[in-house]
């Protein structure tokens, strides 16, 4: 047993602060509750811990007698850049010039509400609270600089972190003003009006990361550089078949190894997606931990998917596709009727494999449990799950949790799970010691929730006006569904989809734009498809699939409405942008697609070369994206583009897990290929189609057009057509 | 368990470990230099590059054993105060994302500026073809090493570490 008695303590969560964020969630501002003051018996713990006399007109803000202004951000950031996004929008409002704004990242709170950075979720969701926020703030030092001067605070305007009398001239910085506008009431909601957003300074400008200084210098920032006094380091083997158990370990050998300090095994639960079973290693460091594991020898029980793979997954597929037999997910029109009478016939089996989410930062957690309390310090998205799985697992209540979130190298969907942060929980319960547990890539790619593979068998139609006609798609998953509505149903008269399920033991979970990043691919390849077929332009085909309705309404209560006026926008302007059918010569080719996912309407043009050889290079891909009316930090949304755009290609062209003998065959990225600078696209141009609708996320709807845009290029190219992910298993030759 | 006297950063480290312990973890857990990051273990992710001897290599392959008295400079030694041209120009342009890989990014593009102060897009592309980056800033990597270039061609010189 190591002593840590220097560990940072904070007192638990205050439940009354949730209580108010529901509260707030559920009807709009709040403000009279939402706000706290420093010093009250209302005031939330964050505030508590303020010096006294700050004024923290919410747990958001906090301005110092001092100067200082502290904006917290409230969700993890793993590369999407909403730890520099989100305190902008409160800057915006609040006043205050962003070189003078200290962002703090928050730990789990519930004054924060909801901390899940997932779904793209995180502009929509706090974009007008934070303005209010901030806005709220503001009116408050505006108040107290107006009583300070005996003036109407209706003369009185903010600007810079001072407030300014506009008669007389006068100025007050906002430390001279914190005492007063801390004892002041808070705004009624009615009187928070938000700035014009044509007034903004801040939002809409390019503004480098917060934490850019810590990258470049190489400062410790992320979850696995963190460190303890008294920290042991931990490996975690699990069975390579999902699902088995440990039957027996050469523990004795393995504690005897140098540098080790313990070794047990952890029963685990049969969750496969929470405490599995496994073997623990500590040691003294990372690598003696390591160094031991190749020592390690365990008897397994593999349990009952032993003899799965991806050949037997592929064979089922056929054979239910074949049956014909699936649960019907939507069913328009009369499909029989529309195939006999249609010009020209199409039928296609897409598919694509597994893959992983491959953060480059390899999954880990540093945890420190005594008796019924624990601290955590995760690099996660979603901190909210890890508090939850360590209270249901190990028993100890959510209260006693502390939950630190540090940055991800990586999150793309992965870090919504909590198997990484519940393994060191229970590690470090056992040990009684801070153990910081650190995955190897190898546990990382064979230990992933992972993107599932999939299989469509389409049949389609195009009339003798040329126009898609009918629509039938046999889709057949490991787990999950399909929405009713997955374009393109809705907008082609005679469909239907029927789905089916391999029943399988692979862990699954959501990867950057969960099922749009597959469907995208086989939809708008097998729109092209039929565009050819009907021998005409598919950009016209697409326009005139998306119809003359400005909206189509969801189906069922929660359906949600496509937008296709959006959508035509976007495609329009790309492919002006684009110059959208230029001639070019054989072997290169331009590609269409768009994609609605996530809020966001997206439109790609994709231009490749293809040589004689097979030798693929995107040479440009040209992208419109219409996510509302304003982008909060044009560098970090132009970031996200292009990284959508490279990982959409990365994920498309090489990335695939095979699954033999019920194991994940790839164990690192020799085997395991992500794209590479040389292969990256040479241009990405970037195209913002501002709309008069709230903003939204960027982190995943941008992804899901680029696999078709290219694929589609491709076979402008080649007239080679892929029906199957990664890119890289079709023959790209020609001549 | 043996002891090794390092030259990291400027300055004489000695530590106590067994002599297959790759740098990496010599460094991350024994010296606190923890900018240097793990991803892959077997050299192909390349997030881990520091300098040995000036020159770029990958420290998950570089056993403690081996580096004798040759020099290692890691991204905290890469200037004394984030003011190196390319430190300088990622902030400026803002490169990383989730930015687990950049200081492996970084020090790759150093090497390369050390050896070709004007590189062109194919320079670039092929010295940087090591380095992963799961985000996809692949060309704003390419944008900040010739924004990198044009500080050096001005004249801005980094400062050496202490």
């Amino acid at each position: 047993m190591i002593p840590c008695e220097n560990l940072p303590t904070r007192s638990a969560l205050d439940r009354r602060d949730f209580l108010r964020l529901s509260a707030l969630a559920g009807g709009g501002l709040v403000l009279g509750s939402f706000l706290k003051f420093a010093g009250t018996t209302e005031a939330a713990e964050i505030s508590k811990t303020a010096p006294q006399g700050d004024f923290t007109p919410s747990a958001f803000i906090r301005l110092g007698l001092d100067g200082s202004i502290t904006l917290i951000a409230p969700r993890p950031d793993s590369g999407q850049g909403i730890k520099t996004s989100l305190p902008m929008i409160l800057a915006e409002e609040l006043e205050v010039p962003w070189t003078a704004v200290t962002v703090q990242m928050g730990d789990l709170n519930a004054a924060y509400g909801s901390q899940t950075s997932g779904g793209s979720t995180s502009t929509p969701t706090f974009y007008l609270q934070l303005r209010q926020l901030g806005t709220a703030a503001r009116l408050m030092l505006i108040d107290a600089a107006a009583q300070t001067w005996g003036v109407p605070s209706s003369e009185c305007f903010a600007e810079a972190a001072h407030v300014h009398h506009r008669a007389s001239g006068k100025s007050i910085p906002y430390r001279d003003l914190v005492a007063r506008a801390a004892a002041l009431p808070v705004p009624e909601a009615k009187s928070v009006v938000l700035k014009d957003p044509k007034d903004f300074k801040l939002l809409g400008q390019r503004v480098s990361g917060v934490d850019n200084g810590k990258i470049v210098t190489g400062q410790s920032l992320y979850g696995i550089d963190f460190k303890l006094p008294g920290l042991v380091y931990a490996v975690f083997e699990k069975c390579p078949v999902f699902g088995g158990k440990v039957v027996s370990a050469n523990l004795d050998r393995i504690k005897a190894l140098p540098g080790i300090k313990d070794a047990f095994i952890l029963e685990g639960t049969s969750d496969i997606r929470g405490l599995v079973p496994g073997v623990a290693i500590l040691a003294d460091s990372t690598w003696s931990a390591f160094s031991a594991r190749r020592q390690l020898k365990v008897t397994w029980d593999e349990g009952s998917h032993a003899n799965d793979s991806w050949a037997q997954f592929t064979v089922e597929a056929q054979k239910m596709a074949a049956e014909g037999k699936g649960k019907v997910i939507r069913q328009d029109g009369d499909i029989d009727k529309a195939f006999a009478s249609a010009s020209k016939v199409v039928e296609a089996a897409y598919s694509y494999p597994f893959i992983s989410h491959a953060n480059l930062e390899p999954q880990n957690c540093t945890a420190h449990v005594t008796g019924d309390r624990a601290e955590i310090w995760a690099p996660t998205q979603n901190p909210s799950a890890g508090a939850g799985i360590i209270a249901s697992t190990l028993g100890i209540p959510k209260e006693n949790i502390i939950f630190h979130i540090l940055r991800s190298g990586g999150g793309f969907g992965r870090r919504l799970s909590a198997d990484f942060v519940i393994e060191a929980a229970a590690i470090a319960q056992k040990a009684g010691v801070p153990v910081k547990l650190t995955w190897s890539r190898e546990d990382d790619l064979r230990h992933d929730h992972y993107r599932p593979g999939g299989f469509h068998f389409l049949k389609g139609a195009v009339d003798f006006a040329g126009k898609i006609s009918a629509w039938r798609n046999h889709s057949v998953f490991f787990g999950g569904g399909l929405s009713p509505d997955e374009f393109p149903n809705r907008f082609v008269p005679n469909l239907l989809g029927l789905s089916s399920t391999i029943e399988n033991g692979v862990p699954m979970g959501p990867w950057r734009a969960p099922g749009s990043c597959v469907f995208a691919f086989v939809y708008q390849s097998f729109i092209d498809e039929l565009a050819h077929a009907a021998g005409r332009d598919p950009l016209a085909v697409r326009l005139e699939l998306l119809g003359d309705k400005d909206e189509v309404p969801g189906t069922g209560e929660r359906g949600q409405p496509y937008n296709a006026a959006r959508m035509k926008g976007v495609v329009k302007l790309v492919a002006e942008k684009a110059g959208w059918g230029k001639k070019l010569p054989r072997g290169q080719g331009q590609g269409l697609a768009f994609h609605f996912s996530h809020r966001g309407y997206i439109a790609q043009v994709a231009e490749v070369t293809v040589s004689p050889a097979g030798d693929l290079k995107v040479d440009r891909v040209v992208c419109a994206a219409d996510v509302g009316s304003q982008i909060v930090n044009l560098s970090g949304a132009e970031n996200q583009v292009q990284g959508s755009i490279v990982d959409g290609l990365s994920a498309a062209w090489r990335q695939e897990l095979n699954i033999e003998r019920g194991r994940i065959v790839e164990g690192n990225f020799a085997e395991y290929q992500l794209l590479r600078s040389t292969d990256a696209p040479r241009k990405i141009e970037i195209h913002f189609l501002k709309s008069d609708n709230p903003p939204t996320g960027l982190g995943e709807p941008v992804l899901p057009p680029l696999a078709p845009a290219v694929a589609n290029a491709i076979f402008a190219a080649t007239g080679k057509r892929i029906r199957q992910l990664p890119f890289s298993k079709t023959d790209l030759s020609w001549s | 368990m043996a002891k090794f006297t390092l030259q990291v950063n400027g300055q004489s480290r000695t530590v106590d470990v067994a002599p297959d312990t790759p740098l990496l973890w010599v460094l991350r857990d024994h010296l606190d230099l923890v900018g240097t990051k793990y991803g892959c273990g077997i050299g192909q992710c390349r997030a881990c590059t520091v300098h040995l001897g000036g020159q770029p290599v990958q420290a998950c392959q570089t056993p403690v054993s081996g580096i004798g008295r040759r020099a290692v400079v890691t991204i905290e030694g890469l200037s004394a105060d984030g003011s190196h041209p390319l430190q300088k120009a990622w902030c400026e342009l803002d490169v990383a994302q989730c930015g687990y890989c950049q200081a492996g990014q970084l020090m790759t593009a150093a090497a390369l500026l050390t050896d070709n102060p004007a590189p062109t897009d194919d320079d670039i592309d092929n010295a940087m073809a090591g380095n992963l980056c799961r985000c996809g800033t692949y060309l704003r990597i390419r944008a900040g090493i010739h924004h990198a270039a044009e500080l050096l061609a001005a004249g801005t010189k980094p400062e050496a570490a202490k």
